[in-house]
């Protein structure tokens, strides 16, 4: 055991692996909101009852279907993948042209009947989910403990953000997507079903949060208020990193994760507050974001 | 000689249009024949650009019949429309900033087979080529129109509308342009062609229309220009 600024490594090494786990967790979350924003243009507050209802999802695959772990991090992204895309087509393709305030009332107000239905059925006390088997465990990996669990969330949520990214930014399929947030009557011109691409943009950026949802399953308790906890911070991320910008997304969410287990260790009182602090001071200097461009 | 008139490849008839409250086209009719240069000349207002859009759809409201090949296209979508063959070059030109040069020009997807390959687009756009990597807002006014134009060649669309495609260019470029029009005509692409500038215009065009106040007033093949020019200077008020 050794110490760094007079703090034991160890307590140092597990706040940050806290720290890498929640900014998995912020940057799934805040990618599926800037994929969204990007394309929808709509910020979309039922962002983190979709993520809630990933967890439940797979709470009700396990339950219910006896389907394991493995399968509901397909099949939950999925299902509430659609789910999304119902709303899309049903609702959100509506406000588009309207002032960013509307998509936001509306997504705000699904968000509290999600919820409010998930609450009337399950009560607002957690549902267990048990870790897969094959996670159990972990590594000591001599200055530290690593739970194989919480290694497999962060390559995971890393590998998936790359993913994304690359596929936005350097295949023919992400330049269609963004040549259509910049114009999108002209690519649709072009012979591009543009909103069918809107709608299966907004049932991914939901999966996502479905995917967040089902890997923080087993981490914490599933719960009908789990996404409301969370989403607040994650907002905050996307303000940081800039309304759209898919790496900015990415990188924030790991690093403000980062930062925030860092404060848990070296000034324990501002853990809960330091990400908006940051973002108070990121909004006077650049109002665009860490990443964002200027319109 | 026999003058078998070919049935027009595109027929536009009755044609009115909206933005919004404002109602820009009053009943345009002309019509395109396969292989033709045909050129919508008219002031600023006229509805020549909005005439190009109800063609692509991509009008608030339109009514009235535009015929493709036989093929009704009011009601259908744009993405639609463009997959039944026509390519749409805006006045603007439409290059996008978050795309490099390289996927500008390979945005729009092929809707038909037998558009140009590659390298003849190279061949008639060479400064294209060497800037692949530049992102598309970064090239000059001239190379940008280029890319506009190129890349509606690769699609296989057969008609082409192209609006207003030497507005702010220098001479030079301009003669380029014109030369790659008579060189699309060669190889079969029917081309409608919105002017303001009708000098350039009576370089590549077979017919003129004219337009005024969202209608068609006058029609005339480019052989009578020359009888034409008064009246033209007139309706241009140049």
């Amino acid at each position: 055991m050794f110490e760094i600024f007079g703090i034991p490594s160890n307590a140092l090494f597990s706040q940050l692996l806290i720290g890498l786990i929640n900014g998995s967790f912020y940057a799934l979350l805040s990618l599926g909101l800037a994929v969204i924003f990007g394309m929808l243009n709509i910020i979309n507050f039922t962002h983190g009852a979709q993520y809630m209802m990933g967890a439940f999802m797979a709470f009700f695959l396990l339950q219910y279907a006896g389907l394991s772990y493995w399968w509901a991090l397909i099949v939950a992204p999925v299902v509430v993948g659609l789910f999304g895309m119902i709303i899309e087509r049903t609702m959100l393709q509506w406000l588009y042209k309207l002032d960013h305030l509307y998509g936001l009332l509306l997504t705000f107000g699904l968000a509290l009947i999600i919820e409010g239905v998930f609450r009337n059925y399950f009560g607002s006390s957690g549902l267990p989910y048990a870790m897969p088997d094959s996670l159990r465990g972990g590594q000591n990996l001599g200055f530290m403990f690593l739970p194989n669990y919480r290694a497999w969330v962060v390559v995971a949520s890393l590998v998936v953000c790359l993913g994304t990214w690359f596929v936005i930014e350097r295949t023919r399929l992400g330049a269609y997507l963004r040549a259509a947030t910049e114009n999108p009557t002209l690519v649709r011109a072009f012979g591009i079903n543009v909103p069918r691409m809107i709608t299966l943009t907004y049932g991914f950026g939901v999966g996502l949060a479905a995917l967040a949802g089902v890997m923080a399953a087993p981490i914490y308790n599933v719960s009908p208020q789990m996404g409301s906890d969370l989403i607040i911070v994650v907002f905050a991320v996307v303000v940081i990193g800039g309304m759209g910008s898919i790496m900015g997304a990415i990188v924030t969410g790991f690093g403000l994760g980062v930062i925030e287990g860092l404060t848990k260790v070296f000034f324990p009182e501002a853990s809960n507050t330091v990400i908006f602090v940051i973002m108070a001071i990121v909004l006077l200097i650049r109002p665009a974001g860490l990443f964002g461009r200027t319109a | 000689m026999l003058d078998v008139p070919s049935a027009p490849l595109l027929a536009v008839e009755g044609l009115h249009a909206w933005y919004g409250e404002s109602h820009i086209l009053h009943g345009a009719s002309f019509e395109v024949r396969a292989g033709e240069v045909v050129t919508l000349l008219g002031r600023n207002g006229a509805g020549k650009t909005t005439t190009l859009k109800s063609i692509m759809g991509i009008v608030g409201q339109r009514k009235g019949s535009v015929r493709f090949e036989g093929r009704e296209l009011i009601g259908l979508s744009s993405n639609a429309i463009a997959r039944g063959g026509i390519a749409f070059c805006p006045e603007e030109r439409g290059i996008f900033a978050s795309l490099d040069v390289e996927e500008n020009l390979f945005l729009p997807p092929e809707v038909k087979p037998g558009g140009l390959k590659t390298d003849s687009i190279f061949t008639l756009f060479p400064n294209i080529k060497e800037r692949l990597r530049s992102q598309g807002t970064k090239l000059s006014g001239g190379e940008q129109q280029m890319l506009a134009i190129g890349r509606i060649l690769r699609t296989g669309a057969r008609l082409l509308l192209l609006d207003e495609p030497t507005e702010g260019l220098a001479p030079v470029i301009i003669q380029q342009i014109g030369h790659t029009i008579r060189t699309l005509k060669e190889q079969g692409f029917t081309i409608l062609l919105v002017e303001q500038n009708f000098r350039f215009a009576s370089t590549v065009a077979d017919r003129y229309y004219v337009m005024e106040h969202g209608r068609i007033i006058d029609a005339f093949a480019n052989s009578e220009l020359d009888a034409n020019l008064e009246k033209l200077h007139e309706y241009l008020g140049v």
